[in-house]
């Protein structure tokens, strides 16, 4: 099962990579929710010996490479976020997708808290209040990303 | 039914449990980070990674770019025809301007005592156009098609027709990310045209926007003054033009002005910049500030701008007095002889 879902997890992270980096005029993109960080959620959820750690660490580079301004900073982040996700997986599972999309939204919330502590503290602080629009916008596409990335793992919903 | 929620030392593949191996990776990204944030070890890592970034930053900017290409071979006859004639009248416009260059510039070099006019301070030019790829909407970034490859090196000025863009900050092989001036984290050293007086222009994250917050209140500045690089700052050479004051405030109280100058560049709209090369022993090429941090980059990048004055200053004392005090000490073989 694991050869088998991790093209799969693979795949679906570079989709969500160019769904990151898409050209989106400036409203558009202040909405954008992080797909990526989704899909890493959804991932470290539903399926976490596929992923794990190593997926959010690695994926959290890739981010950083694309858009931080230091290297590691979005790695330590999201391994955190994956780390404390693999260890709730069966929890979080359990929920219906609405309490699940609370939870997700608790997630996000913490991701970019820190995120924006380590932005600070590594001298490139952005104050602006619009860096936590994505936080709502992520949790109430959960349900819908979730449906998909259900659809694409092959698994019913 | 207990051991279902927490799970938490459950080996998940076999490999230690998965809070050691957080704490694998945890400390893996700091190290990372601190490698990266001090002296910027990771140069060689960054350029490899950012060439592994750009087949998906050149897909993603592929259908934008298809777009305009298609655009562009759609064009109406009339349409062409009125852009070549538009054309035509600026080149007449610009070779009537430069018509008196020549005289000037050999006039320029008479009246500072040259034996033969100067070079113009820029050596060369390379159009590169802007990768339509989102880096971070909060942060005032452009990604350019030209890298390494090109001779592009870090802290290089980036220009476009109407005025100063930003520097280069991340180069790979094949593409460049560039810091706007408009970024909150940059600061450009500048010159009001008009007195001459010299201060640092500092982004506001707004694409419109600079403010200069280090006048004091009792400066000559007015709406409508012209900033152009100061040369000073070891980046940008001097003259070139930067933006123009929009809005003075002087408040009673405070002891600065807080003043407001629009961008002359386009620099959301750019579809294409210039890159360039400034002859290193021009007079009006960038001063060598700062000898001790990594090339100057640094200071503006990281907005330490309340540190540039007193660097800057320090760095544009020597050339000015030609050793009038210290001549003795220094300079023995040239003055006296």
């Amino acid at each position: 099962m694991i050869a088998d879902s991790r093209p799969r997890m693979l795949l679906s992270a570079l989709v969500a990579l160019i769904l990151t980096v898409l050209p989106l005029p400036r409203w558009l993109d202040v909405i954008r929710p992080a797909f990526l960080v989704l899909t890493v959620l959804y991932w470290s959820v539903n399926s976490p010996r596929t992923g794990g750690i190593a997926f959010g660490f690695f994926a959290g580079l890739v981010l950083d490479v694309f858009q931080g301004p230091v290297l590691g900073e979005h790695a330590l982040v999201l391994a955190l976020v994956t780390y404390i996700a693999v260890r709730e997986h069966q929890r979080i599972r359990s929920k219906p997708v609405f309490q699940q999309a609370l939870i997700v939204f608790a997630a996000l919330v913490f991701y970019e808290f820190l995120l924006w502590a380590l932005d600070g503290w590594t001298g490139h602080p952005i104050t602006s209040p619009l860096r936590w629009v994505h936080t709502v916008t992520g949790a109430l596409i959960w349900p819908l990303a979730t449906a998909i990335l259900a659809y694409g793992a092959g698994r019913r919903v | 039914m207990a051991a279902f929620g927490t799970g938490a030392g459950r080996p998940l593949s076999g490999r230690g449990s998965s809070g050691f191996r957080f704490t694998l990776y945890a400390v893996l990204a700091v190290v990372v980070m601190y490698l990266d944030q001090r002296r910027h070890y990771l140069e060689h890592v960054r350029y490899v990674l950012q060439a592994a970034a750009y087949p998906v930053q050149l897909l993603v900017s592929s259908p934008p770019a298809a777009w305009r290409w298609l655009q562009d071979s759609f064009q109406t006859r009339a349409a062409l025809q009125a852009e070549n004639a538009r054309l035509r009248g600026q080149q007449r416009d610009l070779e009537v301007r430069t018509m008196r260059y020549e005289a000037l510039a050999r006039e320029n070099g008479e009246l500072r005592g040259l034996r033969e006019a100067l070079p113009p301070v820029a050596e060369r030019w390379l159009a590169a156009e802007v990768v339509t790829v989102q880096l971070n909407s909060l942060r005032q970034r452009l990604l350019l098609n030209r890298g390494a490859a090109n001779a592009v090196f870090r802290g290089q000025a980036v220009l476009d027709e109407a005025g100063v863009v930003g520097q280069t900050t991340h180069v790979g092989p094949w593409s460049t990310e560039v810091i706007l001036i408009t970024d909150p984290e940059h600061a450009i050293p500048v010159r009001i045209e008009r007195t001459g007086l010299r201060t640092i222009a500092v982004g506001t994250g707004e694409t419109n926007a600079l403010a200069l917050p280090y006048l004091p209140a009792n400066a000559d500045v007015k709406e409508g003054d012209q900033l152009v690089t100061s040369g000073l700052g070891g980046v940008f050479p001097e003259g070139y033009p930067v933006a123009r004051v929009t809005e003075v405030h002087r408040d009673a109280v405070q002891p600065l002005a807080q003043v407001r100058a629009v961008p002359l560049a386009n620099v959301d709209t750019d579809k294409e910049v210039m890159l360039v090369w400034f002859r290193p022993d021009h007079p009006a090429a960038p001063a060598a500030a700062t000898a001790s941090s990594d090339g100057g980059v640094g200071e503006v990048k990281h907005g330490d701008a309340g540190m540039q004055p007193q660097a800057v200053v320090r760095a544009a004392r020597p050339p000015a007095p030609p050793a009038a005090p210290a001549a003795p000490a220094t300079s023995a073989p040239k003055p006296t002889p």
